[in-house]
């Protein structure tokens, strides 16, 4: 390798899947709600305007427009912030793609507090956790651009709704074309015997610093980026709870409902291990920059690796 | 349209009202009120207007129907089994543990059902998408739906009429199911609804009024839609809530109430009356 290659938002990833993607699937079009600039949508738009609607500042009406779409054949990827996406269209999602079964696609991008400036009213931290109560609804959270790349085929191919969130902040890259993403399939990214950190999204480059940081320590850590948290890949979970005894989660989103959640959910009936949830502890985020946000709400290297020690510390407990 | 094919359809909508005052009975639960009120249209709409096919429900370039409020799915299934697309008997099961007759329709249910609705508000939207892909693959389809005055309280209504004009669908139709009522009473009591023609005037729609009891008319605002290019059309359709079964008709209880046995059997010899 030369020069490490350049950081890049999830969101501008997801932007310039859509455009390769709609190259080779006419069935494929893109709404946007007045976002398109923010969301990546325009490049779609611009190389395909006949397959791109603009629905305007109307989010019910775009995802239910969505579903009309899906209905008829089409693929469509219907795209907002994460938190108009899940919650202001949240009923639309529900009754229309999710009871419907409908091929409907939401590229929700400004998950989480790294939105920054935009204060609490723009970061999603509770968007995982509606969409994933959604029966039928598949959850996607990549991590880097390669990952968000591969999802939104991967979203294409798959029958069904699918929920991909994309972060506004530029992430380290993590993957190259090698790397295969799988719907409902965990990445073991570091292996390690003492503890193991699951997390999603931009979560998992500061969980690779934490596995660092416990390895001066002399703690082994296995680091899983578990990209799907809806259907969640149980087997990673339980080998991780069997093999390493104890996990920490890891998450750019609220403690309850989300990936944390996800995986006591499949350790509490199958297989109970320590678990330290890292994320957002129930409270809204504020404005500031990603960097001294990802401070304030603990979600840095150093928290990750605390929450390891913690998590070891109470195996046998 | 000649006399005998007006007398038809109206036939047809008053086996559609058997059709909703016994599968209501059945199920003793559902909204017979609504349903009754748009039995004009459903008839005019199926067994007139839309080029559908029974055997063949998912045809790609077949018309679609939306129905946005979707308390009023004994209309849909009552139509649906006239039409074919389901069995006669099968009425009965509405509502009941194992039916494909869901409270409110579901299109992964019933085939005939275009979208599963019930969350009032939600079907234009869907409507439109359907019809802006039918413009995508230059199919010949056309989209009808029927929405409550009651439901176009709901904002997503007009986040869609927005929606149906920007995007010049002359292939989508609207039925204003203006009957008056909602649960808690009369519109204008609960939050008052002026003049809807008005509205979608202003919004950009083509828009008529009609009496949505009168066969005729409901076919005429069909052929004008048709005729009328670069804009959806809303038609304003004054409705009796309840009608077809006198003793239902503009009461506001019967929106969500089963008629007892003795009140089904009342009105079942009523609509049956005016068959013979
Ligand atoms: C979003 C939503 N809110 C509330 C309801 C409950 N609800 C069912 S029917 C109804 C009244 C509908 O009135 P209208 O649209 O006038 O229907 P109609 O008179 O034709 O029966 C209400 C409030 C619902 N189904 N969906
Ligand atoms: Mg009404």
């Amino acid at each position: 390798m030369t020069d490490a290659p350049q950081k890049t938002a999830t969101r501008a990833a997801y932007g310039k899947a859509l455009v390769k993607l709609g190259e080779l699937n006419p069935n494929v079009v893109v709404l946007d709600a007045d976002l398109s600039k923010s969301t990546k949508t325009e490049g779609f738009a611009k190389r395909f305007p006949e397959r791109f609607f603009q629905m305007g500042i109307a989010e019910a009406d775009m995802m239910g427009t969505a579903a009309g779409l899906a209905a008829s054949g089409k693929i469509p990827f219907a795209s907002s912030f994460a938190i108009f996406a899940s919650g202001r269209a949240f009923d639309q999602v529900r009754q229309t793609a999710g009871y419907g079964r409908l091929n409907v696609k939401i590229g929700a991008s400004h998950g989480g507090i790294t939105v920054g400036e935009d204060g609490a009213s723009h970061q999603s931290i509770e968007d995982i956790a509606l969409m994933r109560v959604i029966p039928g609804m598949t959850v996607i959270v990549p991590a880097d651009a390669e990952e968000t790349e591969q999802a939104v085929f991967a979203a294409a191919r798959h029958e069904g709704p699918v929920y991909i969130r994309t972060g506004r902040s530029p992430v380290p890259v993590l993957f190259d074309e090698d790397y295969k993403f799988q719907i409902g399939k965990a990445a073991t990214l570091r292996e390690g015997k003492d503890v193991t950190i699951i997390a999603c999204g931009v979560m998992v480059s500061a969980s690779l610093e934490a596995a660092e940081i416990l390895a001066k320590k002399g703690v082994s850590a296995r680091v899983l980026n578990m990209a799907t948290i809806k259907p969640i890949h149980v087997d990673a979970v339980v080998a991780a709870a069997k093999e390493t005894g104890a996990i920490v989660t890891v998450e750019e989103h609220s403690i309850i409902g989300g990936l944390g959640s996800a995986v006591c959910e499949v350790t509490g009936e199958m297989c109970p291990v320590p678990v330290e949830r890292v994320g957002i502890r129930d409270v809204f985020g504020q404005s500031g920059t990603p960097h001294e946000l990802m401070q304030a709400y603990g979600l840095t290297g150093d928290d990750i690796a605390q929450a390891a020690v913690r998590a070891i510390d109470r195996i046998g407990t | 349209m000649t006399k005998e094919e007006t007398r038809e359809l109206q036939r047809i909508a008053q086996r559609i009202r058997l059709g909703i005052v016994k599968s209501v009975a059945a199920a003793a639960s559902g909204h017979p009120g609504g349903s009754l009120s748009v039995a004009d249209i459903m008839a005019t709409l199926y067994f007139k207007e839309m080029r559908i096919d029974s055997k063949n429900p998912t045809w790609p370039d077949r018309d679609r129907f939306v129905m946005s409020k979707g308390h009023a799915a004994p209309a849909l299934y009552a139509t649906l089994a006239e039409a074919g697309f389901i069995g006669k008997e099968e009425l009965t099961t509405l509502r009941k543990f194992g039916s494909r007759l869901q409270g409110h329709p579901s299109m992964r249910h019933v085939p005939g059902v275009e979208m599963s609705t019930g969350s009032l508000g939600q079907g234009l939207s869907a409507a439109n998408g359907m019809a802006i892909a039918a413009k995508l693959d230059k199919r010949p389809t056309r989209v009808y739906v029927i929405i409550g005055d009651g439901e176009a309280q709901e904002g997503q209504i007009w986040e869609a009429s927005m929606t149906s004009v920007h995007r010049k669908l002359d292939n989508l139709m609207v039925f204003f199911d203006y009957n008056g009522l909602q649960i808690d009473g009369k519109i204008t009591d609960v939050k008052s609804f002026t003049e809807p023609a008005a509205k979608w005037r202003a919004f950009g729609w083509h828009v008529l009024e009609i009496d949505g009891h009168d066969i005729q008319a409901i076919h005429a605002a069909c052929e004008e839609a048709k005729a009328t290019k670069g804009k959806p059309t809303m038609v304003v359709a004054h409705t009796i809530k309840g009608k077809g079964v006198p003793f239902m008709e503009n009461i506001v209880d019967w929106h969500g109430k089963a008629p007892s046995e003795e009140q089904a059997e009342e009105a079942i010899s009523h609509l049956e009356a005016s068959l013979r």
